[in-house]
C-alpha cells in the first residue's frame, strides 16, 4: 500500500529539463532515498511534490487522491510536510515559536478570539507550546527553545526544521539533506530520529549526500542523473550497479576521499 | 509564558499610567490637543505595524482608510441621517470590505510592486474624495457633527484627550493580544519565509488579507476619531503625504514594535510643533532628525534602544 506516488514528473527551466520523467512511490513506515550528483533535480522534484513548483507533466497522488497542482498549504493539510536544503527558518521567531508554527494545522485559528485573546486561545497556546517543547527535546534543542532562531548555528537550524516539519504530524515527510553541515554525532542523532519517525508509520523521502547514512537507513533508493531516473532498488542493488558507481558513487566517493 | 503575559500587562499598565499622568504637567489645553493627535496617529500606526512589521506587507496608501473613517462620520450624519456613533462602525465596515476586496488581488504582489499598488489605491480614494464635492465638500473639506454618546456631547480638547487615550489603550491591547496566537505567529512566519509558512499549512494569502483588513479598520477608527475631534475634515487626511507619515511613524518607531509605533507617533507629531521656533528651517530639521535617527537606530527607536539597554544590563 503506497501513500505517496509521483508518476512521470517533468519540468523545464528555460529549455533545460531539470526533471524529466521521474516517478517514485513510498509506503507508510518506509524510507525512500533519492540520490544523485549536484544539479540532478532532487530538490526540484521535492519542490514539485510539495506544490511549490507546478510540473509541466506528470501526476502526484497522496493517499489515493490526485493532488497534482494543489497549493503547498493544501498539501500540508493532507499530511505532507518537508524541510529545505537551503534553510527556511523563521529567523525572527524563537526556536519554540518556529515549531509552534509547525502546529498551525493542528490549532484552531480564528481571528476574533485571537484579537481578544479568549481563555480558549490562551489554553490552546499553552498546549501548543508544550507540544513544541517536546519536539525540540526530541531533536536535542530543548535548551534553545527561547533563543531567536536566527542566532542558532547551522546544524541546529537543520534539526529545528525537522522538528517544525514533524510538528504537523505528517503522514509523508520529505527531508532535503537533513545531515548537511552536521558533524558525525549530529548525523547519528538524525539517523535515529528518521528511523523513529518511520517506525511510527510516517513515509519518509530522503535526499542526502551522506552515503553512509543513506545506505544504512534506506529501504529503497532512487538514483537521478541530470533530471532522469538512473536506477532504483535496495541499497545493495544500487551500490553494486555499475551505472550508479560511474555516474555518482565513484565520483562522489573520490570527492569524499579528497575531502578527508 | 508568564514572563510574556507580564510583559503585555506591563506595557498596558505603563501606557495607562502615562495617559493618566501626562495631563498633570500640561500647562494649557493646547497640550491636550497635541497629545490627542499623538494617540490618534499612534492608533493608526499600530494597525499599519501589524501589516508591515508583523506580516511584512507594505502599504503606501493607508491614509485612504483613515480618510474613509473620517468621511464616514462626516457624511453619514450630515447627508444620510446616520447617528454619529453608528457612522464610526459604518466607516470601519466600509474600510474592512474595501481592504478585503482590493487586498485579494494586490496582496499577491510583492515588495515594490505591492508598494505601488497600495499607493495607487491611496491616490484613487483621495481623488474620489476631492472630486465628489457634492458629498465631501471637495478640496475645501466639510464640517463634522459633534459626537453624542447616550446623550453625552463629546467635545473639548480635554474630553477628546481621554477618549482617544482610551481608544489607544484598546488598540494596543488588541495588537499585543495577537502576539501569542496562531494568527500572530502566522503573520510573523510568512514575513520571514513565505514558502516555509506555506508548507506547514499556513494559507499565506488568507493571512495577508487578514492583516490588511485589521490595519484598515485601525486606520478607519483613528480617522473617525480625528474627524470628530477636529469638527472638520479635508482630503489631506486621506492623501499621499499622510500615508507617508504613517509609514514613517511605523519605521521610525520600529517595525514590529507596538510600543515603537506609539513612540514614533509621539516623535513625529510633537517634533514639528517643537520645531516651529526655527521657522523656515522647520521641515529641513525634521527631515534631518529622521535621517539621522534612521542611520543610528536602523531598527527603529524602540527596538534599538531596548537592545542597547539589554546589552548594558547583561554586561
Ligand atoms: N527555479 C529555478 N530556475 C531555473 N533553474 C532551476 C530552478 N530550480 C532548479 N533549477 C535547475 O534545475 C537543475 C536541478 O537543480 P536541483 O536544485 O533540483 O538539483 P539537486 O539535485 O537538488 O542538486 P544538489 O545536490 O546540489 O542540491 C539545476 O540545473 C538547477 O540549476
Ligand atoms: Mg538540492
Amino acid at each position: 500500500m503506497t501513500i505517496l506516488t509521483a508518476t512521470d514528473i517533468g519540468i523545464s527551466f528555460g529549455g533545460v529539463k531539470a526533471v524529466d520523467g521521474v516517478g517514485f512511490s513510498v509506503s507508510p513506515g518506509q524510507i525512500l532515498s533519492i540520490i544523485g550528483p549536484n544539479g540532478a533535480g532532487k530538490t526540484t522534484l521535492f519542490n514539485i511534490v510539495s506544490g511549490i513548483y507546478a510540473a509541466s507533466r506528470g501526476t502526484i497522488h497522496l493517499a489515493d487522491e490526485d493532488v497534482t497542482g494543489l497549493s503547498p498549504h493544501d498539501l500540508a493539510a493532507r499530511g505532507l510536510s518537508r524541510t529545505f536544503q537551503n534553510l527556511q527558518i523563521f529567523q525572527r521567531m524563537t526556536a519554540c515559536e518556529n515549531v509552534m508554527v509547525g502546529r498551525h494545522l493542528r490549532e484552531k485559528c480564528s481571528l476574533l478570539p485571537a484579537l481578544f485573546r479568549t481563555p480558549s486561545v490562551t489554553r490552546q497556546n499553552r498546549e501548543t507550546r508544550a507540544a513544541a517543547l517536546d519536539l525540540l527535546a526530541s531533536v536535542g534543542l530543548k535548551d534553545a527553545a527561547d533563543v531567536p532562531a536566527g542566532s542558532l548555528p547551522y546544524g541546529a537550524c537543520k534539526r529545528l526544521e525537522i522538528a517544525r516539519a514533524l510538528a504537523a504530524e505528517p503522514r509523508v515527510l520529505l527531508l532535503d539533506e537533513p545531515a548537511a553541515g552536521c558533524n558525525a554525532v549530529e548525523t547519528e542523532e538524525i539517523d535515529h530520529l528518521i528511523r523513529q519517525v518511520a517506525d511510527r508509520g510516517v513515509a519518509v523521502v530522503l535526499v542526502e549526500h551522506d552515503m553512509k547514512l543513506v545506505m544504512k537507513i534506506s529501504d529503497r533508493i532512487l538514483v537521478l542523473e541530470r533530471g532522469r531516473p538512473l536506477a532504483e532498488g535496495t541499497p545493495r542493488e544500487v551500490r553494486d550497479d555499475p551505472k550508479v558507481v560511474e555516474a555518482y558513487l565513484g565520483q562522489h566517493g573520490a570527492r569524499e576521499a579528497a575531502r578527508a | 509564558m508568564g514572563a510574556l503575559l507580564n510583559q503585555r500587562f506591563m506595557t498596558l499598565a505603563v501606557l495607562a499610567v502615562v495617559i493618566a499622568v501626562l495631563p498633570l504637567v500640561f500647562p494649557s489645553s493646547y497640550y491636550f490637543r497635541v497629545a490627542s493627535l499623538v494617540w490618534v496617529s499612534a492608533l493608526a500606526a499600530i494597525g499599519l505595524n501589524i501589516l508591515m512589521g508583523q506580516a511584512g506587507q507594505v502599504s503606501l496608501g493607508h491614509a485612504a482608510f483613515f480618510g474613509i473613517g473620517a468621511y464616514a462620520v462626516a457624511i453619514g450624519p450630515t447627508h444620510l441621517g446616520i447617528p454619529p456613533w453608528a457612522a464610526i462602525l459604518v466607516g470601519a465596515v466600509l474600510s474592512a470590505v474595501l481592504a478585503y476586496l482590493v487586498g485579494r488581488p494586490i496582496l499577491r504582489l510583492k515588495g515594490h510592486y505591492l508598494a505601488i499598488a497600495t499607493l495607487g489605491l491611496g491616490v484613487l480614494i483621495a481623488l474620489v474624495i476631492s472630486t465628489e464635492s457634492g458629498w465631501t465638500g471637495g478640496p475645501d473639506g466639510m464640517p463634522v457633527e459633534r459626537l453624542t454618546l447616550f446623550g453625552w456631547r463629546v467635545s473639548g480638547s480635554n474630553t477628546w484627550y481621554w477618549v482617544t487615550g482610551a481608544l489607544l489603550l484598546i488598540g494596543t491591547w488588541i495588537a499585543l493580544n495577537l502576539d501569542e496566537t496562531p494568527t500572530g505567529r502566522a503573520f510573523r512566519a510568512l514575513h520571514d519565509s513565505e514558502v516555509a509558512a506555506q508548507v506547514v499549512g499556513v494559507d499565506v494569502a488568507r493571512f495577508k488579507l487578514q492583516a490588511f483588513v485589521i490595519a484598515a479598520v485601525y486606520a478607519s477608527i483613528a480617522g473617525s476619531a480625528l474627524a470628530f475631534m477636529n469638527g472638520f475634515i479635508n482630503p489631506d487626511q486621506a492623501g499621499f503625504l499622510h500615508s507617508v507619515e504613517l509609514v514613517t511613524i511605523v519605521v521610525l518607531g520600529g517595525l514590529g514594535s507596538i510600543v515603537g509605533s506609539i513612540v514614533g507617533a509621539a516623535v513625529l507629531v510633537t517634533l514639528p510643533q517643537a520645531l516651529t521656533i526655527f521657522h523656515e528651517y522647520e521641515h529641513l530639521l525634521l527631515g534631518l532628525i529622521i535621517i539621522v535617527s534612521m542611520i543610528f537606530m536602523r531598527n527603529g527607536i524602540v527596538p534599538s534602544l531596548s537592545g542597547l539597554f539589554l546589552r548594558r544590563a547583561r554586561s
